[in-house]
C-alpha cells in the first residue's frame, strides 16, 4: 500500500506580529486578528527562499528515517514562489539531498495546493512501480503586497513527504480532486505580488472547492467526518478552515493539531503539508487523518490517511528532527523595517 | 396629462451576485415585474432603463437595445432607452416612464434599473463612481465619493453639533430594517459599537457609514390609472414626479450641507401632489452615506436643518414611528446597485402601500415618497406615490 515513508517540516525562525504591520498602515490590528484569527506570521531570513526551505524540510524528513537518497526516483516541489521562473527548485533539492542524477524532477505551481499535487504525482509513480520513493514538497516564501490584506498572513515555510510502498508510517488509502477554472487569486508573469478578487476568494473559491473535494472523497469511500480522528484543511487564515470544518461536520478537536496558522501565517503551498506534519507529530498508530488542500485558480485535493505501527518502530525516529511545535518555538520578532529588508521590499541601489 | 399608476414591481435580491451577469439581473427583475402585473411581454409599449456605468463596470454600452433584446422585445422593435444620471439613473428612468404614459404617447411602459458592480476591483469601482462628481475639479484632484460626503459630514458636524453616535444611528436603524427585507444585501442587525469600531474610510465616515458595492436590478411597470385595474387589484398612483439639478461640483454649492436640488425637487413634488410632509407615511431616501440621510430628511422637510441627527437618535425615523425612513434598509443595508436604486425605492414604497412589506410593514401606509440623488446632489428625483 502506498503511503508516507517519512516526513519533515521547516519554518524560518523570524516572525512579525499583525500589530506591527497594522501600525505601519494605520489599520486596526484587533479587527484584523479578530477577523482572520492570525496573530503573527513567519518571515524568511535574508538568505532563505523556497529552495532552502524545501531542502531543510527534505533533510528533516531524511533525518527521521534512513531512506537511501539514491532510491528517491522523483522530486517534485510545489510552490508559487520558486526562486527562478525558469530553472527548477526540485533539481536543487535533489542535488542537496544526494538523489541526483538518476531521478526525475519538476516544479509545480497550483497556488496553495501545489504541495498536495506533488504528493498525488508521487503516489502514481510509486503505485505504477516507476520509482521506489518519491519526494513531494510544498514550500513557499509567499508574497503579500504592502498594505494589502494578504500582507498580514503571507508567511514562509514548507513540509516534505517521502512517498513509497515499503512499511509506510501512514498509508494513503485514497485521494481525489475537485478542480475548476476560477479566477479568485492570481499573479501574472513579471508581477511581484499576487492579486485577488476580495471576498470572491471565499465562497466561489475556497469553500466551493474544499467542500467539493471533501464530499467527493466521503462519497467515494462511504465515509464521513466521524470516521476520522484528525482533519487538516488549507489554512489561509484561521476562520476559513474552522468554518468549513464545522460545515462539513468536523469538531474543533479534530482540526486542532493541524491548525497551525494563528502563529505561523499562511505558508501557501506549505500550509496543508505543514498542517499534516503537525498532526503526524502527535499521531498514534491507527489514527485516521483527513486532509483537504486548496489552491486558487482553483482546486482541492482530498486524502484519506491512516497511521500505521511503523510510526513507533525503530526504523522511524520521530524525534530525530524538530516537530512543527518546536519549529514555532523561540521566534525572533522583527519590526516592519527589518521585515521589509528580509522580504526584499527595500529597493537597493545597484 | 393622464394619471399614472404602478401596476407591477420586481426586484432581484441585492448583493455580490457572482453567479448572475448584467443580463441575468435585468431579465430576472423584468420577469418578476411582468408576473406581478399579470402582463404578457407583447403588451409592453416602451422601456426606460436606468444604468450609471455599464461601460466601465462590464464594458458594455448600448444598454437600451441590450435590454430590449434580452427581454425578448427586440423583434417587436419597441423603443428602449437608457437613462443616465449617476446614482439617480433609476429615479430618472421611472420619471421618464411616468412622463411617457402621462403624455398619452405610450400606455404600458417598463421602468427598470440595473447595475453589475462586482466584476471590477474595488479601486476601479470607486473611480467609476467618481465619474458622478466633477472629474476635472474633484476627481482628478483626488476626491472620491466617501471623501466628498466626508467633507459634507465635517461641515455639518462643525455647524450643527451632530455627534458621532447620532450619525451612527442611521446605519443601526437601516440595518434593523434590512434584517427584515428578504432582498437586502445585509440582513443582520448591528449595534452602535459595530459602526463606531469599523474601519475609518474618510474622516469622520467609517465603513458602516457607507453604502456597499452591489449587483442588482429592479423593474416597475406603469400604465394609465384608468387602465390599471385591468392588471392589478392594488394599483399605486403616482401623485407627483419631480426632478431638480444643481452644480455638479460640491464646492460650487451655496451651502455644502444642504442639497438644494433635494429642497427644490421636494417642494415641487409636494406642490404637485397637493400634500405636505405630514401626509407622508414613509420615505425612501438616498442614504449613500449616513450623513446623506441626515441631510435628506431635513432638506425634504421632515425635520429642521441641524436636527436630523437628534431626530434619528430619538427614533423618529424608525419603523412605525412619526416618519419611517428607509424601511427597505436603504442604500446602506439593502445595497446600492447605483442604476437600480431609484427603481428599488419605488418597489419598496409600492410594497408598503399594498401592505405586502412583511416584517417591516408600516401599518396603514397610504402615501409614500422616494428620494434618489445623483452625485453629491447635482441631480435629485423625488416621487410621491399613493394608494388608490
Amino acid at each position: 500500500m502506498v503511503g508516507i515513508i517519512t516526513y519533515g517540516a521547516y519554518i524560518p525562525r523570524y516572525r512579525i506580529r499583525v500589530e506591527e504591520i497594522a501600525r505601519v498602515w494605520g489599520a486596526n490590528a484587533a479587527d484584523i486578528t479578530g477577523g482572520l484569527g492570525v496573530f503573527e506570521k513567519s518571515v524568511p531570513d535574508l538568505d532563505e527562499d523556497t529552495a532552502t526551505i524545501a531542502v531543510e524540510a527534505a533533510r528533516n524528513a531524511l533525518r527521521r528515517r534512513g531512506v537511501d537518497p539514491q532510491e528517491v526516483g522523483a522530486v517534485y516541489v510545489g510552490s508559487e514562489s520558486h526562486p527562478y521562473a525558469v530553472k527548477p527548485t526540485a533539481c536543487t533539492v535533489g542535488e542537496a539531498i544526494g538523489s541526483t542524477p538518476n531521478m526525475t524532477a519538476a516544479d509545480y505551481e497550483f497556488a496553495c495546493k501545489a504541495g498536495t499535487a506533488a504528493i498525488q504525482t508521487c503516489m502514481g509513480l510509486v503505485k505504477s512501480r516507476m520509482i521506489t520513493y518519491g519526494l513531494a514538497i510544498g514550500a513557499d516564501v509567499s508574497q503579500g503586497a504592502p498594505s494589502d490584506a494578504l500582507e498580514y498572513t503571507a508567511a514562509a515555510g514548507g513540509a516534505a513527504f517521502v512517498i513509497g510502498r515499503d512499511d509506510p508510517i501512514a498509508t494513503i488509502n485514497h485521494t481525489c480532486s475537485f478542480t475548476t477554472d476560477t479566477p479568485d487569486f492570481w499573479r501574472r508573469e513579471g508581477q511581484n505580488y499576487p492579486r485577488h478578487g476580495g471576498r470572491f476568494t471565499g465562497d466561489p473559491g475556497y469553500f466551493k472547492h474544499v467542500r467539493g473535494a471533501s464530499r467527493l472523497l466521503f462519497e467515494q469511500l462511504g465515509k464521513g467526518p466521524k470516521d476520522y480522528d484528525y482533519a487538516i484543511f488549507h489554512q489561509p487564515n484561521a476562520k476559513f478552515p474552522q468554518k468549513i470544518a464545522k460545515d462539513l461536520g468536523f469538531t474543533p478537536e479534530q482540526i486542532k493539531p493541524g491548525l497551525v496558522v494563528p502563529h505561523l501565517g499562511n505558508t501557501y503551498s506549505g500550509a496543508s503539508p505543514i498542517g499534516l506534519a503537525a498532526t503526524l507529530d502527535i499521531a498514534k498508530p491507527w489514527d485516521r487523518i483527513f486532509v483537504c488542500s486548496f489552491g486558487s485558480g482553483a482546486g482541492s485535493d482530498a486524502f484519506d490517511i491512516e497511521v500505521t505501527g511503523a510510526i513507533e518502530s525503530e526504523a522511524f525516529q520521530r524525534s530525530a528532527a524538530p516537530g512543527v511545535t518546536q519549529l514555532l518555538e523561540n521566534p525572533i520578532y522583527l519590526d516592519y523595517a527589518r521585515y521589509a529588508k528580509h522580504k526584499g521590499k527595500i529597493v537597493m541601489q545597484s | 396629462m393622464r394619471d399614472v399608476a404602478v401596476i407591477g414591481i420586481g426586484c432581484t435580491r441585492f448583493g455580490e451576485k457572482w453567479e448572475s451577469s448584467f443580463r441575468d439581473l435585468f431579465v430576472e427583475a423584468g420577469a418578476l415585474a411582468l408576473e406581478d402585473a399579470r402582463l404578457a411581454g407583447e403588451m409592453i409599449d416602451a422601456m426606460y432603463v436606468g444604468n450609471m456605468s455599464a461601460g466601465r463596470f462590464i464594458e458594455q454600452e448600448h444598454i437600451g437595445a441590450l435590454i430590449a433584446d434580452y427581454a425578448g422585445m427586440a423583434t417587436r422593435h419597441i423603443p428602449s432607452t437608457r437613462v443616465e444620471a449617476a446614482c439617480a439613473s433609476g429615479g430618472l428612468a421611472f420619471r421618464q416612464a411616468v412622463i411617457a404614459v402621462a403624455s398619452g404617447m405610450e400606455d404600458i411602459v417598463v421602468a427598470a434599473g440595473v447595475e453589475k458592480m462586482t466584476d471590477v476591483e474595488p479601486g476601479a469601482s470607486t473611480d467609476t463612481l467618481t465619474g458622478a462628481a466633477d472629474r476635472e475639479w474633484e476627481g482628478f484632484m483626488g476626491a472620491t465619493f466617501p471623501g466628498l460626503y466626508a467633507m459634507i459630514a465635517q461641515d455639518y458636524m462643525h455647524r450643527f453639533q451632530l455627534t458621532r453616535e447620532e450619525l451612527a444611528q442611521v446605519a443601526v436603524k437601516n440595518h434593523y430594517n434590512g434584517a427584515r427585507n428578504p432582498i437586502a444585501q445585509f440582513q443582520q442587525e448591528i449595534t452602535l459599537e459595530t459602526v463606531l469600531r469599523s474601519a475609518m474610510v474618510a474622516e469622520p465616515l467609517r465603513l458602516f457609514d457607507c453604502s456597499p458595492v452591489t449587483d442588482g436590478a429592479a423593474a416597475v411597470i406603469v400604465a394609465p390609472l384608468d387602465r390599471a385595474r385591468e392588471f392589478t387589484d392594488t394599483p399605486i398612483r403616482v401623485l407627483a414626479s419631480a426632478q431638480a439639478s444643481d452644480t455638479i461640483a460640491l464646492h460650487d454649492r451655496r451651502d455644502i450641507s444642504t442639497l438644494d436640488a433635494t429642497v427644490a425637487a421636494g417642494e415641487r413634488a409636494f406642490r404637485r401632489a397637493k400634500i405636505t410632509h405630514k401626509d407622508i407615511d414613509l420615505v425612501e431616501v438616498h442614504d449613500c452615506f449616513s450623513i446623506a440621510e441626515i441631510c435628506a430628511i431635513e432638506d425634504l422637510g421632515f425635520c429642521k436643518k441641524g436636527e436630523g441627527g437628534k431626530f434619528t437618535a430619538d427614533g423618529e425615523t424608525a419603523l412605525n414611528s412619526s416618519i419611517p425612513v428607509n424601511t427597505s434598509g436603504g442604500l446602506k443595508a439593502c445595497g446600492h446597485p447605483v442604476g437600480a436604486t431609484g427603481i428599488k425605492q419605488v418597489c419598496e414604497v409600492v410594497l408598503q402601500l399594498r401592505g405586502e412589506a412583511g416584517k417591516r410593514q408600516i401599518d396603514g401606509a397610504t402615501i409614500g415618497m422616494t428620494h434618489n440623488v445623483g452625485g453629491t446632489g447635482a441631480t435629485v428625483a423625488v416621487h410621491i406615490l399613493g394608494r388608490v
